[in-house]
C-alpha cells in the first residue's frame, strides 16, 4: 500500500517541471507588474512595478540560458534607467507626480498603440512553427561568446560551411554605427551640461581695468563704465 | 551533489534539485549573516584600537566577542517605527530590496573551484549588474521615509553609485581581458600556481588598476570616506534616518554582505581567488594541476583561501573608514570623473598593449617577441633563396619590387 502510494506520489512529483513553473511565475509577475505600471498613479510606485516587470523579464532570459542578455537587462534597465528615473523624480517637485491623472485622449491613443503592438507580438508568437518546451532549449554552451563574435563580424553560429569570415556575415557595421551614435550623444550631453561662461565682464574686472588706465581717463568716465557694467 | 542524491539516496529529480538549491541558499545566507556578525564585532574593535580605545570588552567574557549577538537581540526587541507621511509599502519593502540584491550577487560568486551557487558564463557581469541594484533599495528608502534627510541621503547615493559604476566596470574588464573569459571560475583558475601568476602582478598597469578598483569598490558599497548617503554629521543618519529595529539591521546586513562581496570579487579578479600564494598541493603532488579532480579537502582549503583574502579586503576597508575623513560631494565626483575614470581608461589601454606586445610577461614576452622577429626574418630570407632558384627574371623583378618598396 505504502509502496503504491509512494510510487504515485513519485510519478506526480516527477511531473513537476521547475522550468515550466518558473516560466509561468516570471511571466505572471512580468504581466501583472506591467499592468500595475499602467494603472498606478504614483510615479515612484510605477517605477517599482517597472522594476518588478523588467526583473521578471531578466529572470525569463536567465531561464532560457541567455545569461548575458539577462544581466544586460538588469544592468541597463533596472540599475541604470530606473535609478535615474527615480532620481529625477526626487530632484523635481513631487507633489504633482504623486497622483498623476492621465487625460482621456492620452488613454485612447495609448490603448490604440498598445493594441497594435500586442497584435504584432501575438502574430509573431503564433507564426513560429515549433516552440521548444521549457527546459529543452537549455544550452550549456556559452551565450556571450557568439554574441561578441557576431558583433565583430564573425557569425560562429551560422555560415560554418561557407567560411567564418565571409563578408556581410556579422553585425560589425551596425555595431560601429551604434557606437558612434552613442559617442555623439555623450558629447552632446556633456556640451549641454557644461558650465556656461560669462559673456558680460564682471564689474570688478572693469574697475580694475579702469584703475590701470586711471592717469589717462577722468574719474567721471570710470563711474559710467562701472554703472554700465553692473546693469 | 544533486546527482549523488538522485543516484544513491534515490530521491526524485525535482526534490533533489530543490534540496540542493535550498542548501546553497542557506549556505550563502549564512555567509552573509554570520559574516555580518563577525565583521560588526571586528569593526568595533578595530575602530576602538585606531581611536586608542578598547571597544567592547565584557559581553561574552573576553574581547566582547558576543557583542554583535547582543546587538542583534537588542535590534529584534526594538519597536518598529514608521513615520506618518511615509509610503507604507515602499518603506517596508526597501530593506528587503537592498538585501536581496546583495544576496543575489552571491549566487554567481565562486568560493573555490566549482564551489559556486550557479556557475554563469558571464559571472563577472552578473555580479556587477546585481550589485548595482542595491542602490534601488536605498533610493526607495530615502523616498518613502518622507524625511528630507533621507531624501538627501538617497539622492547622494544615487548620484555616487551611478557615477562609480563606470570606472568600476572598466577595472573589472581588465582581468576579463587577461583571462579571456567572463566566467569567474575560469578567471580564478587562470591564476593558479605561484603568487606571481596573480593578475595584480601581471604587469604594472594591473597593479595600478587594482587600487583604482579598491577605490571604486569602497565608493560603490557606500563606505567611508564615501559614505555621504549616511553622513551622520550632516544628515542625521542619511537614508536610514527613519528606520529602526530589524529593518535597519537589514540595511546593515546588506552593506556588510556587499563589502564582503566586492572584496571576494577583488580576490578572484586580481589576487588569485582560491589559489594560495604557494601551490602547496601541487608541490606535494596532491593534485595534478587539474582542479576539477581535486579531493574535497582541497576545495575546503580553496574556500579558506578566498575567505582569508576577502576578510583582508574587508579589514582594509575598515582601516580606511576609521582613518580618512569623509569627502565632500564635489570631491567624490572629482575623484570619480577626474581621477578614477581616466586612470582606469589609461590602464585599460596599457594592459591591452601589454597583452598585444608582451603576452607572456616581461622576460618571456621580450624573448618570444625576439624569436618571432627571427622567425619572420628567416622566412623572408628563405623566400629570397627560393626565388633565386626559380628564375632570374622573377629574381630581378622581386628585387626591383623590394627596392621600390624600400
Amino acid at each position: 500500500m505504502n509502496q503504491a502510494s509512494f510510487g504515485i506520489s513519485v510519478s506526480l512529483f516527477a511531473s513537476i517541471d521547475w522550468h515550466g513553473f518558473f516560466f509561468l511565475l516570471f511571466a505572471a509577475i512580468a504581466c501583472v507588474a506591467a499592468l500595475m505600471v499602467v494603472l498606478s498613479n504614483n510615479v515612484v510606485r510605477m517605477a517599482l512595478h517597472l522594476v518588478l516587470s523588467l526583473g521578471a523579464t531578466a529572470g525569463l532570459f536567465f531561464l532560457a540560458g541567455a545569461e548575458f542578455v539577462g544581466a544586460m537587462q538588469l544592468m541597463i534597465y533596472v540599475g541604470g534607467t530606473l535609478v535615474l528615473l527615480v532620481f529625477g523624480v526626487m530632484l523635481t517637485a513631487q507633489t504633482q507626480l504623486v497622483s498623476l491623472r492621465t487625460p482621456a485622449g492620452d488613454r485612447v491613443i495609448a490603448s490604440i498603440l498598445a493594441a497594435a503592438l500586442l497584435a504584432v507580438l501575438v502574430q509573431a508568437a503564433f507564426s513560429i512553427e515549433s516552440w521548444q518546451k521549457p527546459g529543452q532549449g537549455m544550452v550549456s554552451a556559452p551565450t556571450a561568446t557568439p554574441l561578441g563574435m557576431a558583433l565583430v563580424g564573425v557569425r560562429v553560429d551560422q555560415h560554418a560551411e561557407e567560411g567564418l569570415l565571409a563578408p556581410k556575415s556579422g553585425y560589425l557595421l551596425p555595431f560601429e554605427i551604434v557606437s558612434v551614435h552613442l559617442l555623439v550623444v555623450l558629447i552632446g550631453a556633456a556640451y549641454l551640461a557644461r558650465a556656461k561662461r560669462r559673456r558680460v565682464p564682471r564689474p570688478v574686472d572693469l574697475v580694475a581695468s579702469v584703475d590701470s588706465v586711471e592717469p589717462r581717463s577722468s574719474g567721471n568716465s570710470s563711474t559710467t563704465i562701472l554703472s554700465g557694467g553692473s546693469e | 551533489m544533486a546527482e549523488f542524491l538522485i543516484e544513491t539516496i534515490g530521491l526524485p529529480i525535482w526534490l533533489a534539485w530543490t534540496c540542493i538549491a535550498g542548501l546553497s541558499a542557506v549556505l550563502i545566507l549564512n555567509v552573509i549573516a554570520g559574516g555580518a556578525l563577525v565583521f560588526i564585532w571586528a569593526e568595533r574593535k578595530i575602530a576602538a584600537r585606531i581611536q586608542d580605545r578598547l571597544g567592547p570588552t565584557r559581553t561574552g567574557g573576553r574581547f566582547g566577542w558576543l557583542q554583535s549577538l547582543a546587538d542583534g537581540i537588542k535590534l529584534l526587541a526594538k519597536e518598529d517605527l514608521m513615520p506618518d507621511g511615509a509610503d507604507a509599502l515602499l518603506f517596508r519593502l526597501a530593506p528587503y530590496v537592498s538585501f536581496c540584491a546583495s544576496f543575489c550577487a552571491f549566487i554567481a560568486l565562486p568560493f573555490a573551484f566549482d564551489t559556486v551557487g550557479q556557475r554563469l558564463n558571464v559571472g563577472v557581469f552578473f555580479v556587477v549588474a546585481v550589485l548595482g541594484l542595491e542602490v534601488f533599495g536605498v533610493i526607495l528608502a530615502g523616498y518613502a521615509s518622507a524625511s528630507k534627510w533621507s531624501l538627501f541621503g538617497a539622492m547622494r547615493e544615487a548620484a555616487q553609485v551611478v557615477s562609480y559604476e563606470v570606472p568600476l566596470g572598466m577595472c573589472v574588464v581588465v582581468p576579463v581581458m587577461l583571462a579571456g573569459s567572463m566566467d569567474l571560475v575560469t578567471i580564478g583558475e587562470k591564476q593558479a600556481g605561484w603568487a606571481t601568476n596573480w593578475f595584480i602582478f601581471h604587469d604594472p598597469f594591473t597593479f595600478i588598476i587594482f587600487w583604482v578598483y579598491c577605490t571604486c569598490a569602497i565608493a560603490s558599497v557606500n563606505r567611508a570616506p564615501f559614505d555621504l548617503a549616511e553622513a551622520e554629521s550632516e544628515l542625521v543618519a542619511g537614508f536610514h534616518t527613519e528606520y529602526s529595529g530589524l529593518r535597519w539591521s537589514f540595511f546593515f546586513m546588506a552593506e556588510y554582505g556587499s563589502m564582503f562581496l566586492v572584496s571576494a570579487l577583488a580576490a578572484i579578479l586580481f589576487l588569485g581567488g582560491w589559489n594560495g600564494p604557494i601551490p602547496v598541493s601541487e608541490l606535494l603532488g596532491l593534485s595534478d594541476g587539474v582542479s576539477a579532480t581535486d579531493p574535497f579537502a582541497l576545495r575546503i582549503v580553496g574556500c579558506m583561501n578566498l575567505f582569508l583574502k576577502a576578510t583582508a579586503g574587508v579589514l582594509l576597508m575598515m582601516w580606511i573608514r576609521w582613518t580618512l575623513p569623509r569627502l565632500r560631494i564635489d570631491q567624490v565626483m572629482t575623484t570619480c570623473l577626474k581621477y578614477c575614470t581616466p586612470i582606469a581608461a589609461a590602464m585599460f589601454l596599457g594592459v591591452m598593449l601589454w597583452q598585444l606586445f608582451l603576452p607572456g610577461g616581461l622576460v618571456a614576452g621580450s624573448f618570444r617577441a625576439a624569436a618571432g622577429v627571427r622567425e619572420g626574418w628567416l622566412e623572408q630570407s628563405y623566400r629570397k633563396e627560393s626565388a633565386d632558384e626559380e628564375s632570374l627574371s622573377v629574381k630581378t623583378l622581386s628585387r626591383h619590387v623590394f627596392e621600390v618598396s624600400r
